[in-house]
């Protein structure tokens, strides 16, 4: 057995056996360990477990923090641990998300992140788990290590496995315990049977069938259900309750009770139509909030230094003034985004059961982050963090933070006002209407050409925060927690604000300049980052969504390099392959440029020009390589836009599940598309008015993409199999915009500046 | 003022009667609540995403608009629960359209499936029961899926980016159901349609 792993063994009470292996999912970047979480032999910090089962048969658990988003993780994962264990895909159980049971502080599933951090965690404790076992059966069967074979979660002596024995027969009775070491030996990838398939997602045919519900279908014993009443603005106060729609919501058979703290109230039923119903008639006078700043102002108001609380150069190289005066050539443009929402398809809900008598809470839910989110609901349930339990339970596809959090913590705190367990849903008007946006943003850039080079290069970005994510040091940010009086976390510092992800181009510029301007969306007591109380809200809530910053940063990179292009008469692909000292880059630039015949002809019927378009970006500038060409056809009359076709070249490393990836790689398209060309979240005064999917009189909807609006997609992947693996989750979606931006123009001539690029606003910038 | 009724209906095939305390009541939540139906979502409550669809006498339905007091007594409510077939107490058997959504993969949170595959179910069954037996091209599913075009009843999501996953399972079920009759599965026992998945517990009642 190799030295590193550590085979401790003790007397188990129980009547099964266990191996655990503790490991680490936080502590490792691309599998290395990093010096802090590192033990002085070498073997990681534990925060998370693998476990084999003592018993008859095998069966591997993963105690994992990571969660299945409705992304196939949890499939991809599974494939990790069988191919290093050697088992089958229905021997390994999938336990995640719960703050009791899966140790440790995990952090949030976000960022693209789990794939490249988890799996060679997982990778790592399942190849130390693999060598316990070897080295129980070279005890048992008393022979060579080296002469045992393992498959479909048994062990044998030789290549016909004779007197294999299961994993949990080799474990029985005992426990051991073993720490995931960074020197245990591997499998080669070159020996991977699971690994690199497209293996079908675990959870779909559960869906499929209506087997398996979501967080929307969990039940408890007595629970009874609530339904929120929303305050008429951001920044409106409770006054007081309408004394007759009072009493005739107390009539309603069913409704238990009208709970309300501060600005924060709720109906709660025994029956969930009876809460709907409630919620509905009831009446609450609330004070006039203050107005928020004017969308239609959005655009100079982010620049505006009084609505600034933070800048500063986040990239300085060269001299890029002086660049600018040499150039040929200079070009200076301003991009704008809007504020844009997740709109998962199904509204936030959660279930909570809070025992104040007994000190202790557990709540279910469909947060990204079940410890960040415990330590958030310990402050607003005034309970030591060890009381609290999260339990993940899947919802809707959230694509950031989206309403969970705020769903969860508003379900815990009713239950602790009624004592009895509470299941909260919202509305649709309430996802579309108080959900953590992403904001709007501005992005100023200069560029110089001399030639075929870009000689210069500027970008200032001008954005909201990106990052209001609940946690221990941050309970603020729940929505029932403002609702209450109390102040959001500070506003973000200069790193953790995000608005500047994917901002840095990774191409080779001598003279590159990065500005951040951080825009307050609150209110600040002067010369600090710490919100004024009463909490006033200038611009709508924001924090994370898919990409970020990423994805509007990317549009005006990616725009206006097409902009430089132009300026320096250069062909886009070729402008970008000039400044791109990448081989990986230029790859995928190639691959995207090939597949799609870059430079052929495009036809268009008449009435329409055909456009063709590149982006290219790295995503968070260290990770995977995305290069998409897009074509779109521009209806010259309307403005209106369909894009027709979407190439993807995409290079994240060795590829764990092809088609789990193609399948993100879509979604990233779609969702690319939607929010350029359709998606923006209407305001007025202090209150979202986009609270439904479609236009109704008098105010616009929050619609997203139809079936007949989704393109062709055709998606090449490079496959690097000796290389790590980087996620995908969120990769491709910043290539979008400005790929279709630089299509239009490509079409028409014409530069679209903004999203989304509705048929008014193309209309609009289209040649006379 | 609410007015009590009770709700009377064939249920996946089974005889159901429960009464409701105010006929306003949309069947969405008469089915997840007091019928422990699982596949009908809650998603906008106004006809504009499709998540709520069942079949109400064959027809898809938005079951979150749909009031109580609509629905005919003794009328034929299929839901997503009851489309796989449960034989002689066997594994369940799955439609064609089940089949063929597990086989392209159609869905990545799969909040979208329910009314995928339920309004999918009501067209290509109405399109069979007007003869047209050839598979439906990409363009006619994304216009029907769009809320347009023959058949269509409004709107079907999704927010994924799914949309030609479940462009292709629908056709590949089309397919299918062209040669094994529209409102049922094929009738060959196939061991990979089987699937079971031990976490049903808290969803399915519980009360």
């Amino acid at each position: 057995m190799n030295t590193a792993v550590q085979l401790s063994r003790r007397r188990f009470l129980a009547a099964s056996g266990h191996l655990t292996v503790g490991f680490s999912l936080t502590a490792t970047l691309n599998g290395l360990a990093t010096a802090a979480s590192t033990t002085p032999d070498g073997r990681l910090a534990v925060d998370s477990w693998l476990e084999i089962s003592g018993g008859n048969d095998t069966l591997v658990t993963i105690y994992a923090g990571k969660v299945e988003l409705g992304t196939g993780v949890r499939t991809a994962l599974t494939q990790i641990v069988a191919e290093e264990l050697s088992v089958t895909f229905q021997q390994v159980a999938y336990v995640q998300g719960d703050t009791d049971r899966t140790p440790g502080s995990q952090g949030y599933t976000a960022g693209s992140k789990t794939i490249q951090n988890e799996g060679p965690s997982l990778r790592m404790a399942a190849a130390t788990a693999f060598q316990g076992l070897l080295g129980l059966a070279a005890a048992q069967f008393g022979v060579a290590a080296s002469q045992l074979r393992a498959k479909h979660g048994r062990i044998g002596v030789g290549e016909h496995q004779r007197g294999s024995k299961t994993y949990g027969q080799l474990v029985g009775g005992l426990t051991y315990q073993m720490t995931s070491s960074t020197a245990v030996p591997l499998k080669p990838t070159s020996e991977y049977l699971i690994v690199g398939k497209s293996v079908k997602r675990v959870d779909l045919p559960g869906r499929f069938t209506a087997k398996t519900g979501f967080l929307s279908e969990f039940k408890l014993p007595g629970m009874l259900h609530a339904r929120v009443v929303r305050p008429a603005g951001r920044n409106a106060a409770f006054v007081g309750f309408d004394a007759a729609s009072l009493a005739s919501v107390q009539s309603i058979p069913g409704v238990v009770q009208v709970v309300r703290q501060g600005h924060f109230v709720a109906v709660v039923a025994t029956d969930e139509y009876a809460a709907m119903v409630g919620a509905r008639t009831l009446r609450v006078n609330w004070s006039a909030g203050a107005a928020m700043i004017p969308q239609s102002m959005l655009r100079t108001a982010l620049q505006d230094p009084a609505n600034v609380y933070a800048s500063g150069n986040e990239i300085n190289t060269g001299n890029v003034d002086a660049a600018l005066a040499a150039s040929a050539a200079t070009v200076s443009s301003s991009y704008f985004t809007p504020f844009q929402m997740h709109a998962s398809l199904g509204p936030s809900c959660a279930v909570a059961d809070v025992r104040i008598g007994e000190q202790r809470a557990t709540v279910w839910s469909a947060t990204q982050g079940p410890f960040p989110l415990r330590g958030a609901l310990s402050v607003l349930l005034g309970l030591p963090e060890t009381s609290v339990r999260v339990i993940y339970v899947e919802g809707s596809g959230c694509y950031g933070h989206n309403g969970a959090d705020d769903v969860a913590a508003e379900a815990a705190l009713v239950s602790k006002l009624v004592g009895k367990p509470i299941r909260l849903q919202w509305t649709r008007a309430d996802e579309h209407g108080w959900e953590p946006l992403t904001p709007a943003m501005v992005h100023n850039m200069r560029g110089g050409v001399a030639g075929m080079s870009c000689m210069a290069w500027e970008h200032a970005v001008y954005s909201p925060s990106h990052n209001a994510r609940p946690s221990l040091a941050g309970a603020g940010n729940l929505l029932p927690m403002q609702h209450q009086g109390r102040a959001p976390a500070d506003a973000p510092n200069l790193g953790a604000n995000s608005a500047t992800r994917n901002a840095p181009v990774t191409y080779t510029f001598a003279n590159n300049r990065l500005i951040r301007n951080f825009v307050k969306s609150f209110n600040l007591v002067p010369g600090t980052r710490k919100a004024a109380l009463p909490l006033t809200w200038s611009l709508p809530r924001s924090s994370a969504l898919r990409g970020l910053g990423g994805f509007s940063n990317s549009f005006a990179n990616e725009s206006f390099m097409d902009e430089l292009a132009k300026k320096a008469n250069a062909d886009p692909l070729a402008f970008r392959l000039q400044h791109t000292g990448d081989a990986r880059a230029a790859a995928v630039l190639q691959a995207a440029a090939d597949r799609a015949g870059w430079g052929r002809a495009l036809s268009a019927p008449r009435g329409f020009a055909a456009g063709r378009g590149i982006g290219f970006l790295r995503y968070e500038t260290i990770e995977a390589y995305v290069a998409t060409v897009v074509e779109v056809l521009v209806n010259k009359k309307t403005g209106a836009v369909q894009v027709t076709r979407v190439v993807v070249a995409h290079d994240c490393g060795m590829i764990i599940n092809p088609d789990g990836l193609r399948s993100q790689i879509e979604g990233n398209v779609i969702q690319g598309v939607s929010r350029t060309l359709k998606e923006e979240v209407s305001y007025s005064g202090d209150r979202i008015t986009s609270t439904a999917w479609e236009d109704k009189p008098g105010e616009l909807g929050y619609s997203v993409l139809n079936f007949d609006e989704v393109p062709d997609i055709e998606i090449v992947l490079i496959d690097r199999p000796s290389e790590p693996s980087w996620g995908a989750g969120e990769a491709a979606i910043g290539c979008l915009p400005g790929a279709i931006g630089n299509a239009i123009c490509n079409a028409t001539g014409a530069r679209v500046r903004s999203l989304p690029m509705t048929p008014a606003v193309v209309k609009a910038a289209l040649p006379a | 003022m609410p007015r009590p009724t009770s709700l009377n209906i064939v249920l996946n095939g089974v005889p159901k009667s429960v009464p409701v305390a105010d006929g306003s009541e949309p069947l969405l939540f008469v089915l997840r609540n007091k019928l422990d139906q699982v596949g009908p979502k809650v998603g906008c409550g106004a006809e504009q995403c499709g998540v709520c669809t069942v079949l109400v006498n064959g027809a898809a339905v938005r079951s979150c608009c749909a009031e109580v007091k609509s629905i005919p007594g003794g009328a034929d409510v299929r839901t997503l629960d009851g489309l796989a077939e449960n034989k002689h107490g066997k594994p369940k058997r799955l439609h064609a359209l089940q089949r063929a959504f597990i086989e392209e993969q159609a869905a990545q949170c799969a909040f979208c499936s329910n009314g995928m595959i339920m309004s999918a179910l009501a067209w290509l069954n109405g399109r069979a029961a007007r003869g047209e037996r050839d598979v439906p091209s990409d363009d006619e599913v994304k216009r029907f899926l769009s809320g347009k075009g023959p058949g269509a009843v409004s709107v079907t999501l999704c927010r994924c980016g799914a949309h030609l996953r479940i462009v292709r399972a629908i056709q590949r079920a089309a397919k299918d159901m062209r040669h094994g009759g529209f409102d049922r599965g094929r009738d060959d026992d196939e061991s990979d349609d089987c699937y079971d998945d031990d976490r049903s517990g808290p969803f399915k009642g519980g009360r």
